[in-house]
Parts: C-alpha cells; structure tokens; sequence
C-alpha cells in the first residue's frame, strides 16, 4: 500500500467534496451551477483547469440537462458525476427516475437547500427528502470531513455489481458547504487504490456485446420485475455500504456508522436527527448529560437505504422520542424521517411514544436552546401517551 | 467543551471580516485546534453590516449553529457602535475588542450597551493598516491585537500562517506590511 500522506485541510464541505471527486477520477462532468453546491464546481473547475484531471468538464444549460447527459455518460460506460442543490435538483426529477431505473451508478452531490417559495437558498431539507422516493441511494453528511468520506464511499456502492445504483451524497447547504472546518485529505494514490477503477459490465458503446437502455415496458414487460429489481438491489446495498464503510475505515480511522448514537447505553429521552444537526444535537446532549440528564442522540447517515433494524436497536431502551424533520410533508402525520422511524418502531413491535417536530426550514437557526426545549418537552411525552394525547407535529424555531 | 471559544465579528462588508475569521482559526488549526469559521450569509453589499464567527476548541467542535453567546466580540467598524447591539448574548466575562480611535471608556458610552462586567480593549488597527499595508483593511492588525489580549491565538503562530498563506498570493512588501500590522497592533492595543 502507497504511504499514507494525510493532510490536515482547512477546508469547507463543497471544497472536501470537489477534493473526493478529484480523487475518483471520474471521466465525465456534466453540470449547471447553483447555490450552495457552487464551490464544488469551481474547484473541480479548477483541477480541470490546471491538468490535474483530465475529466470532460461539460457545462450544460440547465440542471435537467445535466442529469440527462449525465445519464448518457454513465450508460455508455463512464465513470460520471454532478452537483446540484435545490431547483436544479427538482429540474432533474424526472430524470432522476431514469437514472435509478436504468440502473445507472452516477454519483451526484446535493448541497441540501430550501425550495421555492418563497425564494430562501439556505440550508435544509426539502430539496433531498422530495426525491427520496426515485430509487437513489441517499447519504448525509454531518459535517465537512463525512462529507469527504460520504462521497469516496459512494463510488464503490454505486459501482457494486450487486447494486447498480446512483448515490446521492449531501451535504447541508451553507452549514456545511461553506463554513470552514477541519478535515482529512487522504493520499491520491491511496484513495485511487480504494475507489478503484469502473469497469461496467455492459455499456451502450460496447459493439461486440450490444444492449438497450430504457427500453419499453408497457403491460405484461417487466415494469413491475424492474422495479422489484431496484428494490433488491437498494435492499442489498445496505451490506455494501456497511463493507465499504468498514474497508475505508481501516484506510481512514474513521467508523462508517449508517446510524451514529450517543448516549444511548442509558438515555431515557432521545432525539432522531439527521444531517449537520447531529451534531447540535449532540452538543446539546454532552452538556445535559453533565448535569446527570438521561439523553441522547440518534443520528442517521443514510436515509436510503432505510437503515431500520440499526435504528430500532438504538432506540429499544427509550421512554420517550423526538424526531426531527428539517423538510415539510405538509398534511401528512408527520416528516420523511418520522414516517419512516416509527414505521421501523411499529413493525419491530418496539413500543416507544415518539413526538414529530419540523425545525430548521430555510436555515432557520438550531439553537441550543431550541433543542434543549425538545429534551424538556420529552418529560411530558411518556403521560401525554398514556392518555392518547401526543401533541401533533409541531414547529420549532419560527416565530410565533 | 469547556474549552470552546466562540468569536463573533461584527463589521461592515469590503473590511476584510470573514477573512479575519478564517485567519483567526487557521491559525489556531496549525497549533493543533479544531476551528470553524463562517460569515452569517446574507446580501453582499460593499458597506453593510454583517456577522462573521470563529469558534477554536481542543476537542472536535459539533455545533454548527450562529454564535449567540460569544466570549469575544471583535468590532471592525466603530459606526456601528450606536445602531447594533454588538454586546448582544455575550458571557459575562466576555471581551469587547473595537477597532477604534476611542479608548475603552468612550466605547462603552457610544456603544448601545456594554455590560459592565466584560472587558473592553481598542487598537486603531485602520490607522495601523494604513501606515504599515497602505489601506485601510483592519483585519490582520486586529488578529495581532486579539493575540496580545487573549490566549486564543499565539502571535508568532499568527505571523507565521499570515507569511505562509500571503506569500501565495501577495508582493514580498504587502507580506512585510501585513506582518508589521500585527507587531504594531500587539504593541498598541490598550
């Protein structure tokens, strides 16, 4: 193995991501720019600038058609990527379908940002969790250094023969994508080793073995095989998360933990988070745990797959739950990642009162104080679901 | 935890603010500190007021959100003394740092509210930067003077990174310049 030549970066989320896509070597780019994913393309603008890579670097005139060149790229057998954040990722949903069905391996940034309107290009949710359902596979970052890590894993989960999937790996907007943090930046050639190169099985361009992409699948044509096909494939994706996590942390020192928990050898009141908030959630714990408060925190780094049987095991000992959703369903019971939890809780018959709040909308500040009022509200959680009354969803953080 | 020092910065956008951030905590990063540094993001207009934060601790640093209760301000600009509370959240043993021609006691009685318990140190670091970079950008000089009144940054580590990263990308004489900004406001902050 290449000697390990770790360089300790003062460097924004955006700039650790452009760094892994460097490291990959991926042969094409397509991409349009947005807010807060802009760094990313600048710098990996940049790399292509200076020779550093020899990526197609194709700039493309809407985020559509970047996803569909995208697909293109990837079909015919390369190595493909982009970024996007907010309206450039609802302007590919369509073709994000595409992308999933065709089983294609694209690796797409997302700095995770507020959709329109009104117009807001902060951090939050609402963009990632709306595409939750198009069959990629979902990562997030809790701070610059897993976002780095997120991306270079995803490489290898996208690639896998039993996957076959694209990834999004996110990071939240300005939170993350542009505050200065501290990371790792492993070695090229070490990182080259473990991302290894692609060699899809069957590629468009390949004329000594010719296939179709896309085909039509009407009634009675394997529309419902195909899409049973992508729920085994994202079903067994979880394995290969869970293996390459494990492999890059033997090369990193850094666990991959698809749900990361704290405090829960005791914790009686509990958050579930995901994304930079993690981390809030954690600070906030660390100081009420000093004070001899029963609390923790579960957070998860992948959505999808949904990684159940870890969250439920985390939250078996729990008297009383709070899960946080930084994106809106409006009129449903609750957010994505509350829907999601307590189907997990009531199919492994773990009975546990769970309350649902939205907070962070639009980058919205999550205070400590905004999070140390969830701890205290979840006193009253236990008696509330006695009597059948747990509050509904409720706001967090907004004015009143 | 205890350790974690949050900064926040108050100036007007085109000072030089949310660079001084990020000097403040790649500085403490090359001491072996874990930083953040980070502009509170809004419209970018040459003039107006903005916040910049820099928090530095020992441990890996967790929370993300904005710094609502600082143990330093630092103040680029003295007009904004009178319209923003600049002391707003900030620890009871906390530190005000102006970039001023006023000593303390004048900033306490133009400031909105400065809570008699926090200290209160000036530099007149635009002076110093014009003397010594030849414009007024206050920003190296008030990092020079953050590393005599507090322990959060070591001066020679601060010279240090400022020749490191401006020699990049300045003329040997702004390096020399930025440099002397520093010993200057080390010197001259009271």
């Amino acid at each position: 193995m290449a000697e390990n030549n770790i360089k300790v970066m003062a460097a924004s989320g955006d700039q650790m991501v452009a760094e892994a896509f460097r490291q990959a070597n991926p042969d094409v780019l397509p991409v349009y720019p947005i807010t807060p994913q802009t760094i990313i393309v600048e710098e990996f603008d940049r790399f292509v600038a200076e020779g550093r890579i020899h990526t197609e670097f194709v700039p493309v005139e809407s985020e559509h058609s970047a996803m569909a060149a995208a697909i293109g790229a990837s079909a015919a057998g390369a190595r493909t990527i982009t970024a996007t954040a907010s309206q450039g990722l609802a302007y590919m949903w369509e073709e994000l379908y595409v992308a999933a069905g065709m089983r294609l391996p694209i690796v797409m940034a997302n700095a995770n940002r507020a959709l329109s309107a009104p117009i807001n290009i902060h951090g939050d949710h609402s963009d990632i969790m709306g595409c939750r359902d198009s069959g990629w596979i979902m990562l997030f970052a809790e701070n610059a250094q897993e976002a780095y890590d997120d991306t270079l894993i995803s490489f290898r989960v996208a690639e896998h023969p039993d996957v076959m999937l694209p990834v999004a790996t996110t990071l939240d907007g300005f939170i993350t994508s542009h505050a200065l943090d501290r990371a790792e930046l492993m070695d090229d050639e070490v990182v080259a080793k473990f991302v290894g190169e692609y060699k899809p099985e069957r590629s468009l361009l390949d004329t000594d073995d010719p296939v179709s992409y896309g085909m039509f699948a009407n009634l009675g044509n394997f529309y419902m095989e195909n899409k049973l096909a992508q729920r085994k494939a994202m079903d067994a994706s979880m394995k290969v998360l869970q293996e390459v996590g494990d492999e890059w942390e033997q090369i990193s020192g850094r666990p991959f933990e698809m749900v990361k928990t704290f405090g829960m050898e005791d914790a009686e009141r509990v958050i579930v988070v995901i994304g930079s908030s993690i981390g809030n959630a954690r600070h906030v714990a660390r100081i009420l745990r000093e004070r001899g408060e029963k609390v923790g925190v579960v957070g998860l780094r992948v959505f999808r797959p949904f990684p159940a049987e870890q969250l439920v095991n985390a939250l078996k000992g729990a008297k009383a739950v709070a899960i946080l959703d930084r994106t809106e369903s409006f009129g449903g019971e609750g957010g994505p990642l509350w829907a999601e939890t307590v189907a997990a809780l009531t199919k492994a018959g773990v009975d546990v009162p769970c309350r649902n709040y939205i907070y962070g909308l639009g980058g919205a500040d999550v205070t400590v104080e905004l999070l140390e009022g969830i701890y205290e509200d979840l006193k009253e959680l236990p008696a509330q679901a006695a009597k059948h009354e747990i509050p509904a969803v409720a706001y967090r953080g907004n004015r009143s | 935890m205890q350790k974690l020092t949050e900064i926040r910065w108050h100036a007007r956008a085109g000072q030089g603010a949310v660079t001084a951030s990020r000097l403040v905590a790649e500085t403490a990063m090359d001491d072996g500190m874990y930083m953040q540094a980070m502009p509170e993001y809004g419209a970018e207009r040459q003039g107006a007021p903005l916040k910049a934060y820099t928090r530095i601790s020992p441990d890996p640093i967790e929370i993300h959100n904005n710094i609502l209760h600082p143990s330093i301000v630092i103040v680029l600009d003295d007009t904004l003394l009178p319209d923003i509370d600049v002391c707003e959240g900030i620890t009871e043993d906390g530190l005000l740092l102006v970039n001023t021609r006023m000593d303390a006691d004048e900033v306490r009685e133009v400031a909105i509210n400065v809570p008699a318990s926090i200290d209160v140190k000036t530099v007149d670091a635009s002076n110093i930067a014009v003397n010594t970079i030849g414009r007024d950008i206050p920003n190296t000089p008030i990092a020079g003077a953050l590393a005599k009144v507090t322990d959060v940054i070591n001066v020679d580590s601060l010279k240090k990174y400022v020749e490191k990263s401006f020699s990049e990308k300045f003329s040997e004489k702004i390096v020399a310049g930025n440099l002397a900004s520093i010993d200057r406001a080390y010197e001259e902050v009271h």
